[in-house]
This record gives structure tokens, sequence and C-alpha cells, in this order.
């Protein structure tokens, strides 16, 4: 039994270290999806297109593998979240097919290229509300009897989820708009700078309502923030989170390139640190642990097997990836 | 009871919808990256333009269909856990475990490498440029590895164990799981359904600038690579058909009862229905003609060899006959159709016309598109062969459906069928559009530039800009200027 504890708490970071990687990758594609509109039709818009046009693929295959990873894993939540956030599932998905379609098609049909564009924004716009909408659905808990979902129609949709899918559109937005600092240069550069400004401010905003929010959800909730000894293991992440929104600040306005994107990735993993703080141990809020809802030790090995071989390499040549397109994305396009 | 039979059959008709338009862009992409693969090699190693250049005239297409599988894929992985939570609950720790392995082996190794197989040539060397285009290729092949191995097992569950939550539980040896009986021979027919899928196309589109311009290169080429598919290829089909078909008799005698439209037991020599109109209600073949004793001649390799009918089987537990009974008879038509136009591509070759014979070429544009039609047909034969169950013989597909009301289902199903036809639809245009254009000399790659349309207009070297061809104009100007 204590061996079992242990893989099903890895695979638990597993899970999370996915939908992290998910969250930063696709979120900073997506949020360029969500920003698209503001930019000038023509170079400025192509140059935004062709600094994720070459691995926004790679990007959006964490999302496969974070509901591949659920349904290997915790085969339970799996079937319990998909049906409870049914709707929002849906939407996400047609989401991501109009923007990711975007990418191609907009280059194929010049004659109906705003067309797509307007694709690729509301594609992006309805995945990353969605996205945000279904963590909050998870978080605010869901209504389980006899290993089935026992919920009504739109439990899904409440204020509280209204602010976790603000905070990750406004989240996302901040990682695309860091992101363009990175990769443009000159006029565009200064304009994903203002952009970044305002997405940081509200993401910051949304964070703490999202965090006070939390507290007052549920007495579990409460209890694990406001009390000791609870309190202290906690009481970090906040900190933490306030110093490295106010080094983000600092790098959007100085000429800082790549810094503004590394802290925005730092500031959502001190977000998700601290939602997975809440959850804990909980998978499925408020009755089913990581471990009710944990595949047997027998699949959980196979995996770990896959991962322990597979992941270095992913990340390795997805690295690679990303090393060959280095670089502003320059006034010729790609060479 | 009226209301959760309308649920189940809309979650069957959106989970059949969505995975039969996800299958037609994997089908085309697992034989078309070969393809490249292929061509590229043949670039290397030959040095010869003309390789280059189709390489990248099918680059292009394969960008676009590619974007449409990948898209449609991630709706597919999680459609299992929208429409079948409780299959996905009790199968999960089974066939979860291989589905992680088909992202984590597959689709990264093809997400990971297809933007530098798509934008990179001039960015890494040839030979890791090369080797972008082989793991994009292998990707897929291992792609389809992984989610055939997970379908067979539903189809011959082997290896596992029962739980006392009621979940399907691996058995102590995960090699069990993965090659079951019908894996195998499921591979192997879909894999080459794939290939000859895409050869088909490559042909097609060959054919169709064959008859405007006999003497293009390009052409010439594509259609002899693609008929030597056909002529050595189709026939290695139809054997691995009948040795999957074979398996099928072995393990799931009632669905091929159903493609046989074998409603009784035949003691002595079974017929092979040509045609029927198959009727559940009354447990007959209406209308049917037949040639005497040839099912028995081919799934017993005996005239004489008794066949068991779905008289042998309770009636809760037969598949619907009508549609495994004619998917199936469109598959063998068509596979029989790619063998033929194989063999008068053969013929033609040896008579010296293959490039100048217009009946072959307008053959081979029939022909071109039939592949998907033949592996959607073949799909739907396994598929709707293997029903009442999802794990067949032990889960049955109205106990795996998901706690969701009818209105839900309808709306989704609604939505997805509107997308996808605009979507895809548009995808598919695009994709037509490309291959109306000749190939030619100076091929451009799927670069970008933001600069206006003008700029490449005088880059395209003049021989290659087909003067006969208006449709070889006016599209160039939104690829940008790869030089090589």
């Amino acid at each position: 039994m204590a061996v079992n504890i242990d893989l099903t708490t890895i695979w638990a970071f597993i899970i999370a270290f996915g939908i992290f990687a998910y969250v930063v990758m696709d979120g900073f594609d997506l949020g360029i999806g969500v920003l698209f509109p503001s930019f000038q039709p023509g170079p400025e818009r192509d140059r935004a297109m062709n600094s994720i046009a070459p691995v926004w693929d790679g990007n959006e295959t964490w999302l496969v593998l974070g509901g591949g990873g659920l349904f290997a894993a915790f085969p339970l939540a799996y079937a319990v979240i998909l049906p409870a956030t049914y709707p929002l599932i849906i939407a996400m998905l047609l989401g991501l097919v109009f923007r990711g379609v975007a990418f191609e098609y907009r280059w194929r049909d010049p004659a109906h290229r705003a067309f797509w564009d307007n694709a690729f924004t509301g594609g992006s716009l309805v995945a990353a509300m969605s996205q945000g909408m279904i963590l909050g659905a998870i978080l605010q808990g869901i209504k389980v009897v006899d290993r089935a979902y026992a919920g009504s129609w739109f439990d899904w949709l409440t204020p509280y989820t209204l602010l976790t899918g603000l905070g990750t559109v406004a989240g996302y937005a901040l990682l695309g708009s860091t992101w363009l600092i990175w990769k443009l240069d000159g006029e565009a550069q200064d304009h994903a700078r203002k952009l970044a400004m305002r997405a940081g401010l509200a993401t910051v905003v949304l964070m703490a309502g999202v965090s006070l929010y939390n507290v007052a959800l549920n007495e579990t909730y409460a209890a694990k923030w406001l009390t000791a000894p609870e309190l202290y293991y906690a009481l970090p992440v906040p900190i933490l989170t306030a110093i490295v929104a106010l080094l983000l600040w600092r790098a959007i306005r100085t000429a800082q390139h790549s810094k503004p994107f590394w802290l925005s990735i730092l500031l959502f993993l001190f977000g998700m640190a601290g939602l997975g703080f809440t959850i804990w141990p909980n998978v499925v809020p408020p009755g089913i642990t990581i471990w009710d809802a944990a595949a047997p030790e027998r699949s959980q090995i196979f995996m770990l097997v896959g991962v322990a071989i597979t992941m270095p390499l992913i990340i390795a040549y997805t690295g690679w990836a990303y090393w060959v397109f280095r670089g502003k994305v320059g006034d010729e396009g790609y060479h | 009871m009226f209301e959760t039979f309308d649920a189940l059959l809309l979650a069957r008709i959106q989970f059949a919808f969505t995975v039969s338009f996800h299958f037609i862009f994997p089908a085309f992409s697992i034989g078309l990256a070969s393809y490249l693969a292929v061509l590229e090699g043949l670039w290397l190693k030959t040095g010869k333009q003309v390789y280059l250049d189709l390489f990248k005239y099918w680059l292009k297409i394969f960008a676009i269909a590619f974007a449409m599988g990948v898209v449609s894929g991630i709706v597919m992985s999680y459609q299992f856990g929208t429409n079948w939570s409780v299959f996905s609950d009790k199968a999960g720790p089974v066939i979860g475990p291989l589905m992680a392995y088909e992202v984590l082996t597959a689709f990264f190794l093809e997400a990971g490498f297809l933007g530098v197989m798509l934008f990179g040539m001039n960015k890494v060397g040839r030979k890791l440029h090369f080797t972008a285009t082989l793991m994009v290729a292998a990707g897929t092949f291992v792609s389809a590895f992984w989610i055939l191995s997970v379908n067979s097992w539903m189809q011959t569950p082997t290896g596992y164990e029962l739980g006392a939550n009621g979940q399907f539980l691996p058995g102590d040896s995960w090699i069990a799981i993965i090659f079951n009986p019908s894996f195998p021979y499921r591979l192997v027919h879909t894999v080459i359904a794939a290939y000859l899928t895409t050869a088909f196309v490559v042909g097609g589109v060959g054919a169709w600038h064959l008859l405007k311009d006999k003497t293009n290169e390009h052409a010439r080429k594509m259609f002899s690579m693609a008929m030597w598919m056909a002529a050595l290829v189709a026939p290695v089909q139809i054997f691995a058909g009948d040795q999957h078909g074979l398996n099928t008799l072995e393990h799931q005698p009632a669905k091929v009862m159903a493609m046989e439209g074998h409603y009784q037991s035949h003691p002595d020599g079974a017929p092979f229905y040509l045609f029927g109109i198959p009727n559940d209600k009354t447990q007959t073949l209406e209308y049917a003609v037949g040639i005497p004793k040839a099912s028995s001649l081919i799934l017993k390799h005996d005239l004489n060899a008794p066949l068991a009918g779905l008289d042998t089987i309770p009636r809760d537990e037969q598949p619907p006959v009508f549609l495994v009974f004619w998917a199936f008879r469109i598959m063998v038509a068509i596979g029989t159709g790619m063998m033929l136009l194989g063999f008068w591509s053969l013929f033609a070759r040896w008579r010296g016309t293959i490039y100048e014979w217009p009946a072959l070429h307008r053959a081979a544009i029939v022909m071109g598109p039939t592949g998907f039609i033949a592996v959607i047909a073949g799909w739907v034969t396994t598929e709707v062969g293997r029903q009442p169950y999802t794990v067949y013989g032990l889960l049955r597909t109205a106990q795996s459906a998901s706690p969701l009301d009818a209105p839900a289902l309808a709306a989704s199903l609604l939505a997805f069928i509107i997308v996808y036809f605009a979507v895809f639809g548009a995808g598919v245009w695009y994709i037509l559009k490309l291959m109306q254009k000749p190939p030619h000399t100076g091929e451009k790659g799927v670069k970008r530039t933001e600069k206006g349309p003008v700029r490449t207009a005088g880059i395209t070297p003049g021989p290659s800009q087909n003067p006969g061809d208006p449709s070889a104009l006016p599209e160039d100007h939104e690829e940008a200027t790869d030089g090589r």
C-alpha cells in the first residue's frame, strides 16, 4: 500500500506538470489569439502569427497529454469531470478547431483572411475562457453519486467560474504579450509592452480575486489558508507571487526582451501552486481524492516507465524545435 | 426508457461523426508523411530537382491536412470522457495507458518535428531536415500502432482482470493487452489502407495534370510512383484483408455473419451474396443474389464447409446487419477496383503508354478519392459489426454512456456538424485548390512572409510558370521566397 500511495502522488505531480506545461505553452499562443485584433492587419499580424506557427501544434499536444494522462492515471476523475463540464469542453474543443485551422487557412485564402483572423481570435478566446471555467468548476466542487456526475446542467456556471475564466484569459494574454516582447522588435514590440502592462495588471487583480474567493468558497479551503499550521506552508505562495508581480512590472517597463516572459511563467507557477495547495489531496472536490480516482498500480508503473523514458526526450526535441526558430521574427519571415 | 435510448443513439451518432471525420485526415497524413520522406530521401540521394519540387508541392497539402488532423484529434481525446464516461471509468486502467503512450511516443514526435519539417528547411542542414521528416513519418505510424492496439483490445479483449469496483484491470502482462489477437491483422490492414489511400490521391492528382499536359515531368513522376503502389500493394492489401477476416471469424463470428448477410446457418456450403437487402426484423436477406458455396470457400477454403449464421446468436447480441453488410461490400468493391487499376497501369507501362493513355488517367482520377470511402467503409464494418458491445462480449454500449441528457447531446452534435462541415469543408477546398495547380520546377515550400503580393512573382523561374494554365499564378504570392 505504501508503494501505491507514492505512485499516486507521483502521478498527481506528473499530471500537474503536464497541465502546467500546457498552460504556459499553449497559453502564450492562445493569448496572442486573444490579443490579435489589437495588431494592425499586415506585417504586424503576420509577424505575431509567424512567431508561433512552428510551435503551436506541439504546444497543443500537451492538452492531449492532459486529457489522455488524466484518463490513464485517474480514470474516475476523467469520467466525472468531462460530463460535469460538458458544455465547456465542447466549447473549448470547437474553439480550438477554429483557431487551429486558422493558422493554415489565413495563408491559403488571402481573400478571406479577415474572417480567419476573427476565427483565430474568437476560437482562442472561447478556448481560454472555457479552460479557466473548467478549472473553476473543478475547484468549486462537483456533485458525484455512485462514481458518476450527479449535478445539473448548469452547475459549471457560477460567478466563481466566470472569475477563474476571466483570470485565465488575462493570464494567457499576459503570456502572449510577453512572448511577443521577446520575439518582436521596433514598434510592434512597444505595442506588445503596452499590452503586457494591461494584461499583467488584470492578471494580478484577478488572481487576487480568485484567491479571496477560494477562502470564501467553503470551510475546507478557508481552514487551509487561514489556520495554523497549514497557513505557514501556504504563506510563501502569495508573498512570492507579489514579488514576482513587481519584478514583472519592472521588466516590462524597462528594455528587457525575454525576461518578462520568464517572469510571467513564474507567476503562473505560483498561481498553480496556490490552487494545487487548495485542492490537495482531492482531484475532484469535495469527495474524490487522488487515491480514490487512481488507476491500479500496474497501470501506473507501466506508464511511469514510459514517462521516464520519453519525457526527457520530448523536452529535448521540443527545446531543439524552439531553438531552431530562436531570435526575433524579422521582416523576411522564415529563412 | 425512451429518453435513455435517445441519448444513447445521439451519443453514438456524435462519436461516429467525430471519429469518421477525424479518421479521414490520419488516413491521408500517415501515407503522405511517408511519401514525403521517400521524396526527400530520393532528392538527397539523387540530387534531382523533380523530387524536391514534388516534396514541396505535397508539403503544402500535408500542412493543411495535418492541421485538420490535429484539431479533430484533440476532440477525440475528450470524446471518450464526454460521451462514454462509464466506459472510460471501467476501461481506463487498461486502455488509458496505451493512449498515454500514443501521446508520449507519437503525438509529441510528430508535433515537435513538424515545425522544422514545414518551416525549417533553410534553418537546419539537409540531413537534419530529413531527420525531422522521418520523425514526423515515424510519429504517424507509431500513433496508428497505439490507437489500433486500443481499438483491437476493445474488439478482442485479453490480458485483463475484473476488479471489485467493476473496472477492467491490467493482468500481469501488458504484452497480452497490447498484442491482443486481432491487433496485428488490424494494424497491417489499416496502415496499408492509409498508404493506398494516399497513393490513389497522388495518382489522381498526377493523372489530372497529365490529362492537361502529358509532358509535365512532375506529373509523370508522381503518377508513375502512385501506380507502382497500386499494382504492388493493392493485391497485398486484399490478402491482408482476407487474413483479417479469418481472424474476425475466429474471434467475432457474429460480425462476419453480418458482413456475409448470413441470417441462417449453412450446414453444407454457404453462398457469398453479391446483393441483398438485410432485414433484421424478419431475419432475412431480401432480394438476395449470391454465388453458391463461395463464402465457405473464402472463409474455410472448402466449398462444403458448414458456416453458422445469426440464428445461432441471440437477437440482443446481434449487430445491425444492413450497415455492416453494405459497408463491407463497398470496401471490397473499391479494393478490387484499386487492384484492377494497378494491373491496367502495369499493362500500360509494358505498352509504353502509361503517360499517354487518357482513359487510364481518367480512371485514376475517378479512383483518386475512393481510398477515403474504403477506409470509412472498413471502419463502419468493424465498428458497427462489434455492436452491441464497446468491450466485446463484456461491456455493452448501452452501459457505457455518460449520464447526459438527450438535448445536451443533440445541441453539441449539431454544433459539431456545422463547425466540421464549415471548417473542414474549407480545408478540403484549399487542398483541392493546391492540387489544381500543376507541380513545377522551383516549387515553393510553406514559407510565409508578411510582404505584399507582388514580392515573389518575379522570383519564380520563368519556365515553370505555365502560361497555358492561369491557375498557376494567382496564389503563388502568399508563399515566401524560398529560393531553393
